[in-house]
């Protein structure tokens, strides 16, 4: 503890997981069928596809000297899924959400969608960062 | 007697919606789960055969050759497909795990060599929810 106490400025990130199943379709609505399918391949299919997305958030700051926390993790986990879940959950992200009218939801974007979701209800003096897994293998991170 | 498991992976939409049901049922039993524009997973697939091991090679079975009869009897089927809408072993059925697990078990059987015996089928919906199918 007297070491800890030594570091009161330091930061520290704590971490929230969350997860959502949606379903999806990787398409680019500038181009055709035939060119989303050959550049998407199966991720393309019209009929849509999906998955079990997890979700990592990140914040990063110092903790408060009168509570200990960085941040109250029931109070971010109340954010992200006001924000995040209650938007995406059990939803096909095309249709269901107003994010990705115009915008191709791949995990890049979708984490950048969740990141300025996020960023609006977390104290501007914490640092956020979110990682997106789409699946065990594929996840991705934003900011980078 | 040995038990030998291969696991294979594949991505899918569906919902959970019968088409005999009103919206409002659909929506009281299945909840957002009917959502009518679908949702989705990642599904994992345990494959288990069972039998003595070959004294020549040693194998039960080539577990590489396993797994080439379920990517093509099964995952070439459902990866990255609609269920309620590709799938033609799933046609006029519900599409949960449990009938899913079922056809699984189905298209499988017929392709597993009369040397082993399929044991079981386990698939997973999500890390927390999983089904498993024994042929009974």
């Amino acid at each position: 503890m007297k070491e800890a106490s030594k570091k009161l400025a330091a930061k520290v990130a704590v971490f929230r997981r969350e997860h959502f199943n949606a379903a999806h379709r990787i398409f680019n609505p500038a181009w055709d069928d035939a060119k989303n399918a050959e550049v998407f391949g199966k991720c393309s299919n019209p009929n849509y596809h999906g998955h079990n997305y997890e979700l990592v958030v990140k914040v990063t700051g110092v903790p408060d000297p009168d509570t200990g926390y960085v941040m109250d993790m029931k109070l971010l986990s109340g954010i992200t899924r006001e924000e995040v879940l209650e938007k995406f959950d059990h939803r096909n992200l095309n249709l269901d959400t107003a994010y990705f009218r115009d915008l191709n939801p791949t995990a890049e974007h979708i984490a950048m969608v969740i990141y300025d979701l996020l960023r609006a209800r977390i104290d501007p003096a914490l640092d956020l960062q979110v990682r997106l897994y789409e699946t065990d293998r594929n996840f991705v991170e934003y900011p980078a | 007697m040995v038990y030998l498991t291969r696991v294979e992976h594949f991505n899918a939409a569906h919902k959970l919606y019968n088409p005999g049901w009103s919206r409002e049922r659909n929506e009281e039993v299945f909840g957002k789960c009917a959502n009518e524009n679908w949702h989705g997973h990642n599904y994992e697939l345990y494959v288990t055969i069972k039998g003595e091991p070959d004294p020549d090679t040693g194998f039960l079975f080539d577990a590489k050759r396993l797994s080439g009869i379920i990517r093509e009897h099964v995952i070439e089927k459902l990866d990255h497909k609609n269920l309620n809408i590709e799938v033609d072993f799933l046609q006029g059925k519900m599409c949960s795990t449990e009938n899913l697990v079922i056809g699984i078990w189905q298209q499988l059987a017929p392709h597993i060599p009369s040397w082993v015996r399929l044991h079981g089928i386990k698939l997973l919906e999500t890390p927390r929810i999983f089904v498993e199918y024994f042929g009974e």
